[in-house]
């Protein structure tokens, strides 16, 4: 566990945009999907997530709906919605944008003087 | 859209609440679940792996609470907390909320009385539909009065009025068969009730095709209330014919409950065409266009898209054509639109309610500023909690917001007890007549507007007081109180709530100051010079008219009835004058005089306008009116010997220059009439307590015309209550069927005097709330500041400190704050006591009375309210104090 990075605030929701936007998924699977695709490096707190998922559907970019999960119980889904894709393409830009930006400052060699 | 939607979610949230909640545990319980069919997958028992999947998961109450703000449902629910908390507060302080709420209650209670007042008086005087558009005309300065052939003309010339109807005043005695008795009413024009656009409750009213010129419409309307209390709800009243002064009437309706005529505080008992006025005054007005009293108002609706200021140009144009068709009758004086019903005191009364009002306001304004001041002084108790909080993470909008709920809390509860209180009060005062004999009433109703206002008023106020303390909330520094304790420092910097204690005395002090220029007005108006001596005279009313005397028999049974009188044992002298004595009711008639030798005696040539009383001999000695030079009348002074008056001194100073010199002059009646001064008298008043001295003369009411109305001026040192039956048997000896009304001179001026006694009442209950509000803030203050600094005062009592030092340093500055505040309110009193003196009589702030009274009474609420912190104060043991802390 100790080699997990801690997440950087705001990234959050484009996290679980991103995991939503393969597929309808619940709450556990949600978390499931983020450790998938980010190889287990992120520490995300299983109950950090849920604030989150309701902030977003306030937010109109996820709907939900209740249904039935792999294990036969009874789950709570969610699925983007048209705003959230929008929204997913938008903040994937942006973060590429500042990742570059970052990387390439901290890739930066120091002049001569 | 956005914000639709968020609202439609927000509202959806509040009504699903339980279910959200429901759904909310059962997904975290799936969520649970799956992790612990993983944990199961990996080998650990199911038992075990639900246990595990618990504790990873974490507290599942805060993440529930974090949803339920994320889905932003939080507002309600944390809004339902902070009541929940600042109901907690304010039961932990049982001394405080009731001293806020008490305050409140006070305030908000003196503002919906006022209001209360207001609304019946100012905003929607006369109960009648689109009262907005009803104006009544004002001729002259602030008087509706009019003549009864220019009203004609008025109705029939102008071009903006929807209908102009008039009314005078009737005193009658009604006999209905049974006991006859006094009663009073309107003679209104024919086209009265069509133009107020009222219907009858009974019957019918009268309409102007019914008028079909002197005396031809001999029907009677009766208002509900008299209907109600003098034929008991009889419905077969209609048709019946009584008798208005032995002149027969027939009962036509019955007029809604709730029109009671068209001037304000006068109800009257019923209501008679105008043409038929003659029978029952015994006067013709319908003819005399100089007449300048025929007519007490005249009124009506504007036409649509007709404005106040088209109306007056109109009426101006009409009062241009009546200068120049008679010349000699109609002098052209302003026009100007009024109230309906508060044409004659429209100014006075919206003078008084303005400053009523505005006295209210200071009111609330002050307990705003006290209560400010304790909030702020909790707020600084509470510091520690405060900084407690805000190190714990919470934001300072959540604290600001629980405290503001404290201080709305506060004010709606303040404000509910203070309508009750007002709402009670204005029941009672709705049903109150100040005068048994005469038909005032004050048309109060709490309604919903009152209502509406006192909450508005206290929703204000809660917020007014309840931010007081946010800069202090502001810039608290959790580090720092949470390190030091909320000891504070004790600068000499100066504090917004000794700021606003300050202002707050300042406010009282004006209140105090007002209250007492009142309570000194009015204790000189009752023992001012009036020109007459109101102890010991008895006044007793007939009208002759309503037994039936007329011509030369009125004069005779006059004689008769003064010569009964004065056989009675302990009576000193009788003496009579037509009509009303000065000051009563509306005494004052007025007579247009000119010089002898004026030959056109046109309203240009007037050289003065004195009141005029009708007088008999006796009359002097009975009114106690000293004469000052030649004799008064006698006897002899009848129609065989020439026209002889006696003048004031006013008179007689404005006319021939001094008492002396007007002994035997003459001078001229508006009809020619040749008057010689046989004397001169001290000056009075006449018709009103506050009227700059007015010039009057007395003429022989012997050698006029004669009055059927009059007033017998009884002087007896003997008790009203056994001479009144005395002088009633007497009279009733002489003529059975005369309606008499006996009350001492004392008991008919407290109706001249009643403006300024309800005026002193109110202002005495403002400054009485005023001084109250002053106490509780300086004893919230010292007590404050007492309590703040027994650890300091009890180290000075260690070190050797005398009681006299101690006290200086524990109270020294709200002491100081009383004085500073006293002397600015007490100033500005004074300035304020300029409006007082258009109400109340002789209302003068530069008086040294007052002054003392004032600063007497704010020391003396000083010292009421530091003497329990100052005995606190030293009542410290410094041992038991070092030791505690």
């Amino acid at each position: 566990m100790t080699d997990q990075a801690q997440l950087l605030p705001g990234t959050l929701d484009l996290l679980i945009l991103r995991a939503v936007s393969l597929g309808p998924l619940h709450g556990y699977g949600v978390l499931l999907r983020i450790g998938q695709i980010s190889g287990n490096a992120l520490l995300i707190e299983q109950g950090a997530l849920y604030p989150g998922l309701f902030r977003l559907v306030r937010q109109g970019v996820l709907k939900a709906s209740w249904g039935t999960s792999e294990n036969n119980r009874r789950a709570k889904f969610y699925e983007l919605t048209a705003a959230g894709r929008k929204r997913l393409r938008e903040e994937t830009a942006s973060w590429n944008r500042l990742a570059t930006a970052i990387g390439s400052a901290l890739a930066a060699q120091p002049e001569e003087t | 859209m956005k914000l639709l939607d968020s609202l439609r979610f927000r509202i959806a949230t509040l009504f699903q609440r339980s279910r959200m909640n429901a759904e909310m545990e059962e997904e975290l319980r799936s969520h649970i679940q799956h992790r612990a069919d993983d944990l199961e997958r990996s080998g650990l028992p199911r038992a075990e792996a639900e246990r595990r999947a618990r504790v990873e998961f974490g507290g599942s109450l805060r993440v529930k609470q974090e949803c339920q703000e994320a889905a932003g449902g939080t507002l309600v629910e944390s809004f339902v907390q902070d009541l929940r908390f600042a109901l907690r507060m304010l039961r932990k302080s049982p001394g405080f909320t009731v001293v806020a709420v008490v305050t409140l209650a006070m305030a908000i209670g003196a503002n919906a009385v006022v209001f209360g007042f207001m609304d019946a008086l100012i905003l929607r005087p006369l109960n009648v539909p689109q009262a907005d558009t009803l104006y009544g005309t004002e001729y002259g300065l602030d008087t509706g009065f009019q003549s009864y052939p220019n009203y004609l003309d008025l109705r029939d010339r102008n071009r903006s009025f929807d209908g102009l109807a008039a009314f005078t005043f009737a005193f009658v005695g009604m006999d209905t068969g049974e006991n006859p008795s006094r009663a009073s009413g309107y003679a209104a024009s024919g086209n009265y009730f069509d133009v107020l656009r009222i219907q009858p409750y009974l019957g019918r009213f009268f309409h102007g095709s019914d008028e079909h010129g002197r005396n031809s419409a001999a029907y009677l309307v009766l208002s509900y209330v008299y209907w109600h209390s003098r034929f008991e709800d009889d419905r077969g009243v209609l048709g019946r014919v009584v008798r208005l002064n032995t002149h027969p009437f027939t009962i036509i309706g019955v007029a809604p409950p709730e029109f009671r005529g068209t001037v304000l505080f006068i109800s009257p008992d019923f209501f008679m065409p105008i043409v038929n006025q003659e029978q029952v005054n015994g006067e013709n007005i319908l003819d005399a266009r100089g007449s300048t009293h025929g007519i007490f108002e005249t009124f009506g609706h504007l036409k649509p898209g007709v404005t106040p200021t088209q109306a007056v140009a109109d009426l101006q144009d009409v009062g241009a054509y009546l200068e120049k068709t008679y010349p000699k009758e109609f002098a052209q004086k302003s026009f100007s639109l009024g109230h309906a019903g508060l044409t004659s005191f429209d100014r006075a009364v919206r003078a008084f309610m303005t400053g009523l009002m505005l006295l209210a306001g200071l009111i609330l304004l002050a307990a705003c500023a006290n209560l400010g001041s304790l909030f702020a002084a909790r707020a600084a108790d509470r510091s520690r909690e405060v900084a407690l909080r805000l190190a714990l993470g919470a934001s300072r909008l959540r604290i600001l917001r629980q405290l503001l709920t404290e201080a709305v809390l506060i004010s709606l509860v303040g404000g509910t007890v203070g309508l009750l209180g007002s709402i009670v009060l204005l029941q009672r005062m709705s049903m109150w007549q100040p005068f048994p004999g005469a038909p005032i009433h004050v048309p109060l109703h709490p309604d919903a507007r009152i209502y509406a206002v006192s909450l508005a008023l206290a929703l204000v106020s809660g917020f007014l007081f309840g931010i007081v303390p946010v800069r202090q909330v502001l810039r608290t520094d959790p580090y720092q109180i949470v390190k030091s304790g909320s000891t504070g420092r004790v600068g000499q910097r100066i504090t917004l709530r000794e700021l606003l204690l300050a202002v707050q005395i300042a406010i009282c002090a004006v209140l105090v100051t007002s209250s007492m220029v009142a309570v000194r007005g009015l204790a000189r108006s009752l023992h001012g010079n009036f020109g007459f001596e109101t102890r010991n005279a008895m006044l007793t009313f007939t009208n002759l008219a309503m037994a039936g005397y007329s011509g030369d028999a009125v004069a005779a049974m006059q004689k008769r009835m003064i010569d009964a009188i004065e056989t009675i044992p302990g009576v000193k002298r009788v003496g009579l004058v037509n009509n009303y004595p000065p000051l009563i009711y509306a005494a004052g008639s007025r007579v247009n005089i000119f010089k002898q030798e004026t030959r056109d005696r046109t309203p240009s040539n007037i050289a003065s306008i004195p009141y005029r009383f009708d007088v008999s001999p006796g009359y002097f000695e009975a009114a106690g009116t000293g004469l000052l030079a030649g004799r008064a009348f006698t006897w002899h002074d009848d129609k065989n010997v020439p026209a002889l008056a006696v003048v004031n001194r006013e008179f007689a100073g404005k006319l021939f220059g001094s008492v002396p010199d007007a002994i035997g002059r003459y001078f001229a009646l508006q009809d020619g009439t040749r008057v010689q001064i046989a004397g001169v008298v001290e000056d009075g008043k006449y018709l009103s307590l506050t009227e700059d001295q007015q010039p009057a003369i007395f003429l022989a009411s012997f050698q006029l015309p004669p009055s059927q109305s009059s007033c017998l001026v009884v002087r007896s040192p003997r008790d009203p209550q056994q001479l009144a039956p005395a002088i009633r048997n007497k009279l009733r000896e002489l003529d059975a069927g005369l309606p008499v009304d006996i009350s001492t001179w004392n008991t008919m001026l407290d109706v001249v005097l009643f403006p300024a006694r309800v005026a002193t009442v109110s202002l005495g209950v403002m400054g009485a709330m005023g001084a109250m509000l002053s106490i509780t803030g300086i004893f919230g203050l010292a007590a404050y500041s007492v309590s703040k600094r027994l650890r300091e005062l009890g180290i000075r009592m260690a070190l050797g400190a005398q009681r006299k030092e101690v006290l200086h340093a524990a109270l020294g500055r709200p002491f100081k704050l009383l004085a500073c505040g006293s002397t600015a309110g007490l100033l500005l009193g004074i300035l304020a006591s300029r409006v007082l003196s258009f109400i109340v009589y002789q209302a003068t702030p530069r008086d040294p009375l007052v002054l003392a009274g004032v600063v007497l009474a704010m020391s003396l609420l000083g010292l009421l309210a530091t003497w329990i912190p100052a005995q606190r104060a030293l009542s410290i043991d410094p041992m038991i104090l070092l030791r505690e802390q």
